[in-house]
């Protein structure tokens, strides 16, 4: 039994088998094709092997440059292993008389090499190793692109990766994984974000847990204490299952609050929407008794496949989340893509400082085609439902008006082509950049709607790269300077008669909720399963007490004091959830 | 031109390992000649790596060269020069 500590990004525990990502071994499960689909697998192997190829020629003239040419020439030997014709036709033959998939042709055509190999005199036997890396490199390249990764598992599983791409955990089949533990990674990772939206538990920042554990293993992820338990005792086990009975227990409690509404015992009603990533989270929203969405991000449209998504793609995903919410308010976000695989597909050189560079509305404005094509969806779609549309990112009032006005022009050209828009959809911003915060009174009168975006909020407020996790202990919401502006935006919201809802984590912290209330918000917007929790938080205080929570904190100076003081009082009225 | 063949001993130390055989096979690619390599009556294909490696080919062993092309006269001088560099390795 190993136990391995990291920071619990999402809560609840789960006992299961464990299938290791970027590990020696890949699971490749031999599973065969269609006879008519050999000519798309064999295109996927082709690119597979191209994409390798580029990948070893970087790799060899940059191990060449600090090693010397003698060092980089090693990878000469995997050049001409991927350029080896006869091997090629192997691969080639299997996918084509056995129907197999590319990566298990691959697999197990290198496989037979080494083998042949590891019978040959010492020094070639050691070259098995290389044969390993070529097939794990080609492999990487397979499985990464492909939704069978983790698109179609057959029985649950917990997943552990060094890291998880936005397309991995994209693709993943939700129905059988039950959790996350991940080497790299911060509170406010993607990874943290994608577990919280599937209600799974999940550990981040384990630096090694990839090495530790071998496919198959039993893991316990304990995501409230942030542990990893690697082939645990049978003591050890039943200690979990008995808490996970008790967890069960406080959930079903939590599942009769479903119908009840958000109020607050002294009769102030608050709304809680859902945030959702996937159309297929619309229908968690209204299971776990959420009034809408309140943020609806679109960005993995873009990241689900290689080819930029059409009209058409956004228009029918907006409409499934339409109609699953049956009239009830989605807020759509533009696309908020920086620093990633699809905005830096887009740009000739790497960003320094991506945070800070040519990302969301942004990038957006530089590729008006992308934004254009995203609008005219959003805008076609909210013909059918309460839609309302937000752009993120705004930094300078300018950069609104120029954002409004690009809408308005796709309205026109909709106008003119004969198709059938709501002229008045609602226009929202994100409040998520210092600037536009300190600004809000001037937002105000432009916009129909706020909305806080803690995580970039506190992220640009005190200058801490939420994933970098060697300083994301200083990454929290109760800094006295972050508390002040999302209380300057309430009030100018407040003063103009503009929505404000709060979408960001630290709408989901029961910590907060007093005094979020105590500040004036009454809209919040939160991962789905959340919501329950959240509801039981706010039907158990009253507003009044809500407020002398708010005065109080700003008295004090530090984040420190801040949540020790929240935690006391969230304590006294919720002592279950602690 | 034509077919063109010739023997040559595998002199550097460990014979046609993968740094060898890359090397081999990386220079017969250059060339539109299929070129053979043959130990004993073991015929393996001179421009793929695998098949090279399966030869086993160790140093003092003696290999035919075959080469059937256009450029097989070329092709065969410098396959030769090559093995006879021992492959740049003393």
């Amino acid at each position: 039994m190993k136990i391995k500590k990291g920071i619990g990004v999402s809560p609840g525990v789960v006992i299961c088998q464990a299938v290791v990502l970027d590990a020696e071994e890949y699971r490749i499960p031999e599973r065969h094709i269609s006879a008519g689909l050999a000519g798309e697998e064999i295109d996927r192997l082709e690119n597979a092997l191209a994409g390798s190829r580029e990948e070893l020629i970087e790799l060899r003239d940059n191990t060449a440059k600090r090693l010397g040419k003698e060092t980089g020439a090693i990878f000469d030997f995997h050049l001409a292993l991927l350029d080896d014709k006869s091997l090629l036709e192997k691969f080639r033959g299997k996918i084509e008389h056995e129907s197999v998939t590319a990566e298990f042709a691959v697999a197990v055509v290198l496989r037979e090499y080494a083998r042949e190999f590891l019978q040959m005199p010492e020094y070639l036997a050691e070259r098995v190793k290389d044969v390993y890396d070529i097939e794990k490199r080609i492999l990487r390249r397979l499985i990464g692109q492909s939704r069978e990764d983790l698109g179609h598992l057959t029985e649950d599983v917990v997943v552990l990766a060094h890291d998880m791409t936005p397309s991995q955990t994209a693709n993943m089949d939700r129905d059988h994984i039950m959790g996350l533990a991940i080497d790299a990674g911060g509170r406010t990772s993607h990874t943290a974000i994608v577990a919280r939206a599937l209600g799974i538990p999940a550990v981040v920042g384990l630096n090694d847990i990839t090495v530790s554990v071998d496919a198959g293993d039993m893991i316990i992820i304990d995501g409230n204490r942030g542990v990893v338990i690697v082939e645990p005792d049978e003591a050890t086990i039943q200690e979990h299952r008995r808490f996970l009975q008790r967890q069960v227990e406080f959930t079903h409690e939590l599942d009769r609050l479903r119908d009840l509404p958000a109020i607050t015992m002294d009769g102030h009603e608050i709304t809680l929407l859902g945030n959702i990533e996937f159309p297929s989270e619309a229908t968690n929203v209204l299971a776990k008794g959420g009034l809408g969405v309140g943020l609806y991000r679109t960005e993995f449209l873009y990241l689900e496949k290689e080819t930029e998504p059409t009209e058409e793609d956004h228009y029918q995903a907006y409409c499934k989340v339409i109609e699953v919410m049956e009239g009830r308010p989605v807020c759509i976000r533009t696309l908020d893509l920086g620093a990633d695989k699809y905005t830096q597909a887009h740009s000739l050189i790497p960003e320094r400082n991506p945070f800070l560079g040519l990302r969301s509305i942004r990038f957006c404005f530089q590729h008006l085609h992308i934004f254009r094509t995203q609008l005219r969806a959003v805008l076609r779609a909210s013909m059918k439902g309460d839609v309302s549309i937000m752009f993120p990112l705004i930094t300078t009032v300018m950069e609104l008006r120029q954002a409004k006005m690009i809408l308005r022009d796709v309205m026109e050209d909709l106008e003119e082509e004969g198709v059938e828009v709501r002229m008045d959809v609602p226009v929202g911003m994100m409040m998520e950049v210092p600037s536009a915060a300190l600004q809000s009174n001037q937002f105000a009168q432009e916009v129909d709607f706020f909305s806080i975006g803690t995580n970039d909020l506190i992220q640009y407020t005190l200058a801490v790269d939420r994933t970098n996790e060697r300083v994301a202990p200083l990454f929290t919401a109760a800094h006295p300077a972050v508390l002040r502006l999302i209380k300057d935006i309430i009030r100018a919201g407040q003063r103009h008669d503009v929505g404000v809802t709060l979408c960001g984590e630290m709408g989901g912290d029961p910590e907060y909720i007093l005094l979020l209330l105590g500040m004036g918000l009454r809209t919040l917007s939160v991962a789905p399963p959340i919501i329950p929790e959240l509801k039981k938080a706010i039907r158990s205080i009253t507003i009044e007490h809500a407020r002398r929570v708010a005065r109080h904190v700003a008295t004090f100076n530090t984040d420190k004091q801040i949540v020790s003081y929240l935690r006391d009082q969230i304590r006294q009225v919720m002592p279950e959830a602690y | 031109m034509s077919i063109q063949e010739t023997e040559i001993t595998l002199t550097n130390i460990h014979g046609l390992h993968a740094r060898p055989a890359t090397q081999f096979v990386q220079l017969a690619n250059k060339y539109e000649s299929k070129i053979e390599v043959i130990k004993n009556d073991l015929v393996v294909d001179g421009k793929s790596v695998t098949s090279m490696l399966t030869l086993g080919a160790e140093k003092g062993m003696s290999l035919r060269i075959r080469a059937d092309g256009q450029d097989a006269d070329k092709a065969i001088s410098k396959l030769v020069e090559l093995i006879g560099s021992k492959f740049g390795e003393e």
